[in-house]
């Protein structure tokens, strides 16, 4: 098992015919996922290789039966591609694109929460379940099958990590970027409660860094509820104060979001914080 | 207040008090003139202190309303002209609030802030008077609902008409952040004036960066001071950079790494001169932009290149690498740690300039900071 797609997971891509839409589309097809079509407005009845192209959401959901999108539109457009992907059949949304307004972020999220979909991002890398299912820009290959669940709000950090885990032998049971945005849909506290419900999953990586909460509310859940074994990163120990990290979400603010509050939260909570990713898997079997 | 905010404010229908922009002597003696009675003269820069630089005064007639205009024209505050002063009417505050509408990441939702205690901020009316805090979600699509609204600011100790004011300068400030894409709209003293009504004196408006590409209007919200001239010119490039203290000048493909890796530096005793991200779809010519912009940051003794290869093709850093090495004098040693995509296409360019490149992150960094100890 994984958590939130499977090797029956059909999936559409909004923006196909971009340059980036098109590119992973092509290499997520390439990886076993089931690409079953995709979405640019106007250029309905076109196709991508073998994968149908159509003018709407709705319409490509039905057609192909996909439950799940993956959003490689332009920042502008991506909370219009959210909001038509949550008013179709699909039940999972992945948004990849970087640059959606915050105060957008906050009425999307509560759009899909009234229609009870789930959000993945933006401004992420995606998930992938290994040998199953890749719904993102992540190279594939550095994965492998097993009981490592993975959960971060970066990109190549991920992928720093996955492959030191891959390397060490640990696969993973699905890897999850949430996403770098102040407002992401999937928080820390939803994935872990996905992975405590997962047979499939033995142990869990988290990946954090500076600015917001989310860490320490993950902390608190995993004190409170969490089954399995967990080990942390937190990046961004040497930010500076007030400034953004690349990530709109990485910045501590005052005395908030601060990396100390975090390690600290972490270790009342039992987790071993490791200062190195290549720590990771040794930290993991201790 | 900043004449850009006033206008917003008085776009969205939020009562400021009268004022004019001068940017002469005789100008503002006009203003006051026409005002009447006592006006502060405020410089109208982008910097914080303006007060203590001299930068804000009291007259109360046309001939002294020229001559403080004209002692504040010309001042340098935080490395900036004064070319402008903002002349505004003094208004007497019977009393001060606090009022702001904001993103809040927490909730992932918009709310209202709003404390009887204003004129000091936020973080010191929440030590000094914690209960006088009001915090209201607020509908992310509609911004506040009266009766909810009125509840939650406690509206039966202010009394009906101010309690009925502060509800509609919210809904203003809730259509100014939806529309203007800001995360913060802060109004600090919110002031009850003689006749009792409300005015804000001064005002805070964070705007969004990811908002600034749809209102290129306001992008004199964005404040110069809190950039170096080298992360404004990242910026033009589309790096995403800031400049820190050390001498390992970094590149890395994405924020997460690129934080770690300063972590990972420090970890093994030494310090990142920079946090520089390449971004995903990275190709040769950002490579070099960002080889001159570490180049051009004094103290700069070695340069450690690590990439990750998912979206970005380490074949396309490699030759970014070489391209920059033809074209600019590099003087410092350079370590390059290359995995994932095209790694191995990667390593034979480089080898073939007879460059190395790691494969283990840890190597490298231990190697870049054998060079600076």
């Amino acid at each position: 098992m994984s958590i939130l797609v499977n090797a029956d997971t059909k999936v559409i891509v909004q923006g196909i015919t971009g340059r980036d839409g098109s590119f992973h589309a092509r290499s997520m097809l390439a990886y076993g996922t089931k690409v079953v079509g995709g979405v640019t407005p106007g250029k309905g009845g076109q196709s991508l290789d073998s994968m149908p192209v159509f003018d709407g959401v709705d319409e490509a959901a039905r057609a192909t039966g996909a439950d799940a999108s993956v959003i490689f539109v332009p920042a502008r457009f991506a909370s219009a591609a959210i909001r038509e992907a949550a008013d179709s059949p699909i039940r999972l949304i992945v948004c990849i694109t970087e640059g959606v307004p915050l105060v957008e972020m906050a009425q999307n999220y509560r759009y899909i929460k009234e229609r009870g979909k789930v959000l993945v991002g933006p401004n992420c890398p995606g998930l992938i379940s290994p040998g199953k299912c890749k719904i993102g820009i992540m190279p594939g290959q550095i994965h492998a099958p097993g009981g490592v669940g993975v959960i971060s709000r970066s990109g190549t950090l991920t992928y720093e990590i996955v492959y030191n885990l891959t390397k060490a032998g640990l696969g993973q049971s699905t890897c999850i970027g949430i996403g770098g945005d102040p407002i992401t849909g999937l928080s820390f506290v939803e994935v872990l409660q996905l992975y405590e419900k997962d047979p499939d999953t033995e142990s869990v990586v988290l990946i954090g860094e500076i600015g917001g909460e989310a860490e320490e509310e993950a902390a608190d859940y995993i004190k409170r509820s969490f089954s399995k074994k967990v080990v942390a990163f937190i990046a961004g120990r040497t930010a500076p104060p007030e400034k953004k990290m690349g990530h709109a979400g990485a910045i501590i603010s005052g005395s908030r979001g601060t990396p100390d509050s975090k390690i600290k939260a972490f270790g009342d909570a039992g987790v071993p914080v490791v200062d190195r990713p290549d720590q990771v898997p040794e930290a993991l079997r201790g | 207040m900043e004449y850009q905010s006033r206008q917003l404010l008085i776009q969205y229908g939020v009562p400021v008090p009268e004022a004019d922009v001068a940017d002469s002597p005789e100008a503002a003696s006009a203003i006051q003139a026409r005002l009447g009675g006592m006006v502060v003269v405020k410089a109208q820069v982008l910097a914080g202190g303006r007060g203590k630089a001299g930068g804000v005064r009291i007259a109360r007639t046309p001939e002294e309303a020229a001559t403080v205009a004209g002692r504040i024209l010309g001042l340098e505050i935080g490395g900036q002209r004064v070319r402008k002063v903002l002349v505004t009417r003094a208004v007497k505050s019977v009393k001060e609030y606090y009022l702001s509408v904001l993103v809040d990441r927490n909730a992932k939702g918009v709310e209202a802030v709003f404390s009887d205690k204003g004129g000091i901020t936020i973080e010191e009316a929440a030590a000094g008077h914690p209960g006088r805090i009001r915090h209201v979600g607020l509908d992310p699509f509609l911004g506040p609902d009266g009766t909810s609204f009125l509840a939650g600011i406690g509206a039966d100790e202010l009394g009906p008409e101010i309690a009925q004011s502060l509800l509609e300068i919210t809904r203003s400030l809730f259509r100014l952040c939806v529309e203007k894409d800001c995360s913060l709209i802060e109004l600090n003293p919110l002031s009850l004036v003689e006749g009792g009504k409300l005015v804000a004196l001064d005002a805070k408006i964070v705007v969004d960066d990811n908002g600034l590409p749809m209102h290129p209007e306001l992008l004199a919200f964005r404040n110069p001071d809190e950039y170096g001239s080298d992360e404004i010119e990242a910026r033009e490039a589309g790096l995403s950079y800031v400049g820190l203290d050390g001498n390992i000048g970094c590149m890395v493909n994405g924020a997460g790494l690129s934080m770690a890796t300063m972590d990972l530096i420090k970890h093994y005793g030494a310090a990142p001169a920079n946090f520089l991200d390449i971004g995903g779809s990275s190709n040769p010519e950002k490579v070099v932009k960002a080889f001159s912009i570490l180049l051009g940051k004094p103290g700069v003794k070695a340069i450690l290149i690590n990439i990750f290869g998912g979206i970005t093709r380490c074949d396309d850093v490699a030759n970014g690498i070489l391209k920059a090495k033809s074209m600019i004098e590099i003087g410092v040693p350079i370590v390059i740690r290359l995995i994932g995509t095209n790694d191995v296409k990667a390593k034979e360019i480089l080898q073939g300039a007879g460059i190395e490149a790691y494969n283990d992150l840890g190597e490298a960094i231990k190697r870049v900071v054998a060079y600076v100890a």
